[in-house]
């Protein structure tokens, strides 16, 4: 799940300043959760720029916007108001944007912020986070990854500036270094920490071409 | 006596440091520079210090070459990738310079620059162990080098800590940098004999030079706001209320710099004087505190 936060309603008309007509879309996946695109958000939008004297040419919601097959299918049949728009104000996130973005020959614009999560979450949404580094270290940490769980991501230990357990950059996020020496300690492996992690490669940070494609590619291809 | 010779002879070496100013501007560095020459073994150049833009250490130490000082090249992991780290070592180098002092650096939120992109490609240990591998005759991607470097490598550790985790820690990494390659540390600020005794009992066997380090306490203020946000500083409340009490309050952090120097002396190899705008009063400490 992506997690998007409203841009602010200036910022929106700045976008928008020479657009008279727009067409407004959300996603009732989880922009909806996230109370960012779901129909309330879409209708009050709706409201907001009529109010701030445009022209809403149509509004559609759709599950989810980030099948570009479903997002054609679903908004044939409003070709002629989406045709009718000067742009679109997609309420989502950075993926909806884009994948609305790759379907209709429009300029798109994005209604939302996508909040960063700190790494990838498994399919059931723990507090666990996995940068997909493709150099797994948590071998050197006791299981809990430097990437995610410290701020400056440091793979060697701590960087001393923590305070009462706390991270120096936020007194709300707990030191990650401190609490890889608490399971350390726990599962009595406090050795590891004298091991020196080499230089890691960051270079498998960026994708292979080949996973960048959709593993739905056969939908996309026949559309 | 220059850094690596004075902990080399087992000399009681003294080091302070100055941090550059925003801007071009480098009248105020030079005035200090000119005080403190022959005075110190080392002067340290931090590296856009708090995480607040300013000239650079680079050109700094070379300054302070030019004036025939040994300055220690203090270095983040901050703002730099491994290209750019490499090369400013190669860098420094050539300007003469031959300390360099490895550290993470404070995150960009904490200074003025809030937008910045961190950076940690490397991170503190890895930055010695780079260090190093260019002292050998080689670059990161194993490229020999025409001219190797040879530089002094020094890195930090906190010596009081608030939790059992945090003092382990520091000690973890004390040894693992030595192991890649550390060969002098300095500390943060330490305000109790007692508690860096308890740190140095268990530093003691890895028989690497520490040079404990001293701030001049300004006020009570001072104390209290390090106390609150300066990670590993606790000032006890006997110093903050002869702080508040006393009349010149430079002649009083001066006296507690002073003591503090003497009751830590014996346990350590050195001190490392952080004066935070009194650097031109660095001679004016050792002198009470009888180094000069």
């Amino acid at each position: 799940m992506l997690r998007s936060e409203e841009k602010p309603f200036e910022e929106i008309l700045g976008y928008l300043e020479d657009q008279d007509r727009v067409f407004i879309l959300g996603c009732a996946g989880c922009a909806q959760s996230s109370q960012t695109g779901g129909m309330p958000e879409v209708l009050v939008m709706k409201e907001r720029l009529e109010g701030a004297g445009k022209t809403v040419t149509g509004h559609s919601v759709i599950d989810f916007l980030c099948q570009k097959a479903l997002v054609a299918s679903r908004l044939q049949p409003l070709e002629g108001k989406v045709m009718g728009a000067d742009s679109l104000l997609v309420l989502t996130c950075g993926v909806g944007v884009q994948s609305v973005a790759a379907m209709v020959k429009k300029p798109v614009y994005p209604g939302c912020n996508t909040v960063n999560l700190g790494g990838s979450r498994g399919e059931w949404q723990g507090s666990e986070r996995c940068m997909e580094c493709g150099d797994c270290l948590l071998y050197y940490t006791g299981g809990i990854c430097p990437l995610t769980a410290c701020s400056k991501s440091l793979r060697n230990g701590a960087c001393g500036g923590a305070s009462d357990g706390k991270c120096e950059v936020s007194p709300e996020k707990p030191c990650g270094w401190e609490l890889i020496y608490a399971r350390l300690k726990e599962i009595g492996r406090l050795d590891v920490l004298k091991k020196f992690v080499p230089p890691k490669t960051w270079n498998t940070m960026r994708p292979r071409p080949e996973i960048l494609s959709t593993s739905l590619w056969a939908l996309e291809q026949r559309d | 006596m220059a850094l690596r010779e004075a902990l080399d002879k087992g000399k009681f070496a003294v080091t302070t440091e100055v941090g550059p100013l925003k801007g071009t501007d480098t009248t105020e560095i030079l005035e200090v520079a000119e005080i403190l020459n022959g005075k110190v073994d080392g002067v340290n150049v931090t590296d856009q210090q708090s995480a607040v833009m300013r000239l650079g250490s680079l050109a700094t130490c070379s300054m302070l070459v030019e004036k025939g000082m040994d300055p220690v090249f203090q270095m983040t992991c901050r703002d730099r990738n491994r290209i750019a780290l490499q090369s400013d070592l190669l860098n420094a180098d050539v300007f003469g310079i031959r300390n360099v002092l490895a550290i993470s650096g404070d995150f960009p939120t904490l200074g003025d620059h809030i937008d910045a992109k961190d950076v940690y490609d490397l991170d503190t240990e890895q930055l010695i162990w780079t260090i190093n591998r260019m002292n050998e005759g080689y670059d990161l991607a194993d490229n020999e080098l025409q001219g190797k470097t040879d530089f002094f490598v020094g890195a930090v550790v906190k010596p009081v800590s608030d939790t059992e985790a945090s003092f382990e820690l520091q000690l973890a990494m004390m040894e693992k940098k030595i192991n890649v390659g550390a060969r002098f540390f300095q500390t943060q600020a330490v305000y109790d004999a007692d508690a860096f005794e308890n740190f140095m009992k268990r530093a003691r066997q890895f028989k690497i030079p520490v040079l404990v380090g001293i701030i001049p306490l300004k006020s009570a203020g001072m104390a209290r706001y390090m106390n609150k946000n300066v990670s590993g500083v606790f000032v006890p409340e006997h110093m903050i209320n002869d702080m508040a009490k006393a009349k010149d309050k430079m002649a009083t952090g001066f006296e507690i710099a002073a003591r503090l120097i003497n009751d830590l002396k014996d346990l350590c190899q050195g001190v490392h004087i952080m004066a935070i705008g009194w650097e031109k009063k660095v001679p004016e400490i050792l002198q009470l505190a009888n180094l000069t």
